[in-house]
């Protein structure tokens, strides 16, 4: 019975080589794609000074990451663009903290083909060297709702329909715009202010013609008895991390 | 090596599993149904050919939002897990392992169906006139006379969720070691405009892709051929 004794033994052996890896103690942490880059460097910061659990980051709308942590996803702490989406948690009996507000962000016109430091809202709609306005998913991405605000309280969002294209999230709106899809984006400060797009000019949008954008971060039931999820929340209220939030050009509220 | 960074090793593992299990139950499960469904034509292997073929006509999107609602905390199977004491399904790798075991499914079914059809039941029969119960006909005859149907099934399968991404990302999310595979990583750093990465990996891809293909192709040949 040659074949059937190589057959079981191939199936023992792919089981027993590829046994799943050991479950360490480990930090999920959530976070809104405006602070891809700055979370980064703030998680660089971290693990010099913490040598408990390497803290990893995923990265998406915030609206998304709510969906999934309703859903179960197993994240520890998020940190959200917006804090009506914690603040939906914490009402859905899924937070172990008060959503707690870490930064406000800002949007931005960028381009990296045209001079966005001379565009100003009126002119996605009308400008003829504008052809593609990427903007976030404004249905689940709190950076797109703010930039459809903008739009609306500037009069345009309806003459910029045609023009516009949305992202995921605001770091894949970002990329359109960087990988040459779309030629001019209303983007997360933050990402502008990362060294990769840095380079080029951008116009900051005027505040009050949008709702805040108040991020906010709550430990959820989940990440309650983990003591690391509350060691990073304690260091985000550190000098140096509030430092990292406004080089990259958020507002750290006093 | 290669220029990959731990991160891209970790989902190399991780896809590599993924693709592993699948196979190895998606041919365990495949073999009795295809079985079946080569063994006559009443509306009911009708009915369940079509079920097993849905994946390929569906979009990813509407299995990845039903397995979301039915494996997570609140669905029928997850929510019967947990009242278990044992964890929900969704974003675990578990459950992109299920997700990848019914959206693979085709690819394992119908290969091994058309190999049972071209064998047909004489010799089958005629083992089982000769004293052969039931497992050695099936791995003295059957196996080693549709072993070519075997194999296609096995790579085309392997291929197939090496490849899966919309159900991954519904269902899975992405995280790392978890349900990061190879297609949601080279998603994640697309939108890093980490795109040096996003390079090697999808250029490894399409090298493993066209191997894998070339194989099944050869095979395919080869045993048309050594056909009885």
């Amino acid at each position: 019975m040659k074949t059937k004794r190589s057959l079981f033994a191939a199936i023992a052996a792919c089981f027993m080589v590829l046994s799943p890896p050991a479950a360490a103690e480990r930090l999920s942490v959530a976070a809104a794609s405006d602070l891809r880059y700055a979370l980064d460097d703030i998680v660089a910061l971290y693990r010099e000074t913490h040598p408990g659990p390497i803290p990893t980051v995923i990265y998406g709308s915030s609206g998304k990451m709510t969906t999934q942590i309703i859903h179960g996803a197993p994240y520890d702490l998020f940190f959200s663009a917006d804090i009506a989406f914690p603040q939906r948690l914490q009402a859905a009996g899924l937070a172990a903290t008060e959503p707690a507000v870490y930064a406000i962000g800002r949007i931005v016109i960028w381009s990296n083909t045209l001079d966005a430091s001379e565009l100003r809202l009126p002119d996605l709609a009308t400008d003829p060297r504008v052809r593609r306005v990427a903007i976030a998913q404004p249905a689940h991405a709190p950076y797109g709702r703010r930039a459809r605000e903008a739009l609306q309280a500037t009069g345009v969002w309806d003459a910029v329909q045609p023009r516009l294209v949305f992202g995921e999230n605001i770091a894949h709106a970002a990329q359109m715009v960087e990988s040459g899809a779309a030629n001019v984006g209303i983007i997360a400060l933050s990402l502008a202010r990362f060294p990769g797009l840095a380079d080029h000019p951008f116009h900051l949008i005027d505040d009050d013609l949008h709702q805040p954008l108040t991020q906010g971060y709550v430990i959820t039931e989940r990440g309650r008895d983990n003591e690391a999820a509350w060691s990073l929340v304690r260091f985000m209220e550190t000098d140096a991390v509030h430092r990292t939030m406004e080089r990259y050009g958020f507002v750290i509220p006093r | 090596m290669l220029g990959l960074g731990p991160e891209d090793w970790q989902a190399i593992e991780l896809t590599f599993r993924l693709c592993l299990y699948t196979t190895i139950i998606l041919l365990i499960i495949a073999t009795p149904i295809a079985w079946w469904l080569s063994s006559g034509h009443s509306p009911a292997r009708v009915a369940i050919q079509a079920v097993v073929a849905l994946p390929l006509v569906l979009p990813p999107t509407v299995l990845g939002f039903y397995l979301l609602i039915v494996l997570g905390p609140r669905g029928a199977v997850g929510g019967t897990l947990e009242s278990l004491g044992l964890h929900h399904l969704a974003f675990t790798f578990e459950g992109i392992l299920v997700a990848s075991v019914i959206y693979s499914m085709p690819f394992a079914v119908q290969p091994l169906t058309e190999a049972f059809n071209n064998l047909g039941r004489r010799p089958v029969e005629v083992a089982s006139s000769l004293g052969a119960n039931a497992v050695d006909r099936f791995l003295t005859v059957i196996l080693p006379l549709t072993r070519g149907g075997f194999v296609v099934a096995a790579t085309l399968t392997f291929a197939h969720t090496l490849g899966e991404f919309g159900v991954i990302l519904m269902l899975g999310g992405s995280i790392p070691g978890e349900t990061r595979v190879l297609s949601v990583l080279i998603y994640d750093h697309t939108e890093a405009m980490n795109y040096a990465s996003a390079h090697r990996l999808s250029l490894l891809l399409v090298i493993f892709a066209f191997l894998v293909l070339f194989v099944v192709y050869g095979i395919t040949r080869r045993f048309r051929v050594a056909r009885p």
